[in-house]
């Protein structure tokens, strides 16, 4: 390597370093341009301030787990049914009001799942509850032996000994095809009832479900509870149906917002749920960063007691390391959870690895008498291979662990495996332009600087 | 020159006890699966006052169908429950009746999930050790003289089960007196330990490989004495940074993180001791 490509990385590798600095870190950048400008009436513009992405564990949320019951679904369609949902408990938790709510279907096996991801939410008791109440409508209805079940049910409420049965089936009509619900009145009671209108796909179902029973009742239940059953008089195209049930006039009008904010196409129940309070959160956001700083200034205080001037320049290429994959975070965007911060720290602790080994190579060909650039060269060509099959093995597993799923693992792998990665490129480019630089200087004879 | 090899029968013995230790701890205590996979609840609240004793606790939520509770107070103020798999509603009420606290943490996993963590686990734990074997395998094949190159993956191996199973050894003991559970995090350190340990096996071996090549005269024994003090200084001091920030998150890094930074401590001393002292030895004892 010539003396000014030598210098001409250096450049590089400082403008790198401010950028990567300042994007990481623009407060103090940002509190000096308005120093600045203060002081000689100018108008430099602020460094770019993206924030860092926090995950639940870090701001406070919730995360749910629903499994959806697809049993009365065609397989075929599933997909369409998960997104279904998905869309209408995204427009339920718009709906209250939580700021930017991550919601997604997730396959595992045979079952079909919906994770809520709600971040900062004041009250995730309020949260579920609402998100539970979003009502289920379905339209049921004669099983073929309906007049028995009801004798069964007479004799049950007579005696108090079995249980009840529905008298009525699910039918292909649910809260899928609606299309809008309303407030109304009852032509001579003035009663309030939840006017109903589906979609042309729903206003078919409903015309052949209508043309179907004559004469029988078709009932309207909501949560798997019957509202009501009016008696079908006739064929009823256009798609409109109205549900009648008692209610006071406040409940005819929450039933049909509820029922606008989105019925859903299919029942969901809560299996999992992980909440952190937003105390925790900071807690624990300001444990872990304390760690890392000072797992990084250990690292530091020891790599300049055992290496000297290079374990000086190898913090230098650290600090630009830790810097670098902070930026990276921060546009990838890469969501920080507490795993990933341990990751990342662990990272740090792996990342001078490499230079260890490059260290103790020279520190060797030093002492066979080498030139000091003959030392710097081997080193790096000798210790490459260690460096590279060491990392290898890591970010091996840190994939494999990545395809575990879950969240905790899969932020810890993801900060890994950057960390590994850009380590090699701070470890190698960084370091080795940093004691080039001092090739053929005063400084290289001076042998205690080196050991 | 520290001559390794010639107390490897020490380090041997050493190993053999610390494995046995382990075996006798896991088959007298086993390992306690903690709630990701068998399903259950933690609560974790925090008072304004200093908290009450356990058997307040215990007396506020006695009426609560929450099967059994186990109480463990993680501060003056802050008191972990662990409990079964509650719905939203028990949720709720266990919140009312705790007067005077606030809710730091819930989380709550079914045992549907739990058991698909426990079929995942499994599933990446022998993909990782395969890919290990896979890795082992490639990188030692060139290296036949004197001793062949599936050799050099048998002692790594050794080495890498040497350094999962003591760790294994520890949380059963630590499980069975201090009541620390097997999470997803603990797994995940193992699984690194895993990669990380291989490394520095590697390294060593590395050494070895090279020095076959440029020291055709010596024996392989003064070989892998002289590869071994070479790395010496670099395996200690890889480890001692990599210690200095695990110690960090364990002692600054709080709960979560704790005993993530503590499988990850064992497991990575069990590795710098076993490459220095046991895999290169395990290969200077085949080649006689």
């Amino acid at each position: 390597m010539s003396k000014r490509k030598n210098h001409i990385s250096i450049i590089f590798i400082l403008v790198l370093a401010f950028f990567v600095g300042a994007f990481s870190f623009p407060k103090y950048l940002n509190q000096g341009v308005d120093f600045l400008n203060e002081k000689i009436n100018w108008d430099f513009p602020h460094f770019w301030n993206v924030p860092f992405e926090l995950g639940l564990d870090l701001q406070g949320g919730t995360h749910l787990v629903y499994e959806a019951d697809l049993s009365n679904i065609e397989s075929s369609d599933y997909d369409s049914s998960m997104q279904g949902l998905r869309d209408i408990i995204e427009r339920r938790v718009n709906y209250f009001g939580v700021k930017e709510p991550m919601i997604q279907t997730q396959q595992s096996g045979n079952s079909y799942r919906l994770i809520v991801e709600l971040a900062g939410a004041t009250d995730p008791g309020q949260a579920i509850k609402e998100i539970g109440r979003t009502p289920f409508l379905e339209f049921k209805e004669q099983k073929e032996n309906y007049e028995e079940i009801i004798v069964d049910n007479q004799k049950v409420l007579e005696t108090g000994e079995g249980d009840f049965k529905d008298p009525f089936q699910s039918t292909l009509l649910t809260g899928k095809y609606l299309k809008k619900a309303e407030i109304g009145f009852g032509h001579t009671t003035y009663e309030p009832l939840v006017l109903l209108q589906f979609d042309s796909e729903g206003a078919d179902i409903f015309a052949d479900l209508t043309m179907e029973n004559i004469g029988k009742p078709i009932a309207i239940y909501i949560d798997g509870i019957p509202i009501s059953s009016p008696i079908v008089q006739e064929k009823i195209s256009g798609g409109s149906a109205q549900i009648t049930g008692s209610f006071t006039a406040q409940e005819a009008k929450d039933l049909a917002r509820n029922l606008n904010a989105g019925a859903l196409p299919v029942p969901i129940n809560l299996i999992s749920q992980q909440t952190i309070g937003p105390t925790l959160g900071e807690i624990s956001l300001q444990e872990s960063l304390k760690a890392g700083i000072i797992g990084l200034i250990a690292v530091i205080l020891f790599l300049i007691f055992f290496y000297r001037l290079p374990g000086f320049l190898s913090s230098l290429a650290l600090v630009i390391y830790v810097a670098i994959v902070l930026s990276l975070f921060k546009v990838i965007p890469v969501t920080l959870t507490l795993a990933g911060i341990g990751g990342f720290i662990l990272s740090i602790g792996i990342a001078i690895d490499a230079n260890i080994l490059i260290f103790s190579r020279m520190k060797e060909e030093i002492n066979q008498g080498k030139t000091f650039a003959a030392s710097i060269d081997e080193g790096f060509k000798r210790a490459w291979p260690s460096i590279r099959d060491g990392n290898l093995t890591t970010l091996l597993v840190a994939v494999i662990l990545f395809g575990f799923g879950t969240s905790f693992v899969k932020g810890f792998a993801l900060t890994l495996s950057v960390g590994i990665l850009i380590s090699l490129f701070s470890a190698i480019f960084v370091t080795k332009n940093f004691l080039k630089f001092f090739e053929g200087t005063k400084l290289e004879k001076v042998k205690w600087l080196w050991k | 020159m520290i001559p390794f090899l010639k107390y490897k029968k020490i380090y041997f013995t050493l190993s053999g006890l610390l494995i046995l230790a382990s075996l006798v701890s896991l088959i007298l205590f086993g390992l306690k699966p903690g709630i990701d996979f068998t399903g259950g609840s933690i609560l974790e609240i925090r008072y304004q006052e200093n908290r009450p004793s356990n058997e307040e606790i215990r007396e506020a939520l006695s009426d609560l169908d929450l099967g059994e509770v186990k109480i463990q107070p993680s501060s003056e103020k802050r008191v972990i429950l662990r409990i079964k798999d509650i719905s939203e509603e028990v949720h709720q009420q266990m919140i009312e009746r705790l007067e005077g606290s606030e809710e730091l943490r819930f989380e709550t996993i079914g045992p549907v999930i739990g058991r698909e963590m426990e079929q995942k686990t499994k599933v990446v734990a022998i993909l990782a050790v395969l890919a290990i074997l896979l890795y082992i395998t490639i990188a030692f094949r060139k290296v036949s003289r004197p001793i062949p190159s599936w050799q050099y993956g048998i002692a790594a191996l050794i080495a890498l089960g040497h350094d999962i199973f003591i760790p294994l050894g520890v949380f059963a003991y630590l499980g069975h007196f201090y009541g620390i559970q097997i999470t997803i995090p603990i797994i995940t350190a193992l699984l690194t330990i895993l990669g990380y340990s291989i490394n520095n096996t590697v390294v060593v071996f590395d050494r070895v490989r090279e020095n076959l090549t440029i020291n055709k005269s010596s024996s392989f024994k003064e070989i892998v004495d002289k590869s071994l003090n070479q790395t010496l200084a670099r395996s200690i001091n890889t480890s001692l940074t990599t210690l200095l920030v695990l110690f960090a998150i364990f002692f600054l890094g709080g709960e979560t993180l704790k005993y993530f930074a503590l499988a990850l401590i064992i497991g990575l001393i069990c590795g710098t001791y076993s490459s220095i002292f046991l895999a290169s030895p395990l290969l200077a004892a085949k080649s006689t």
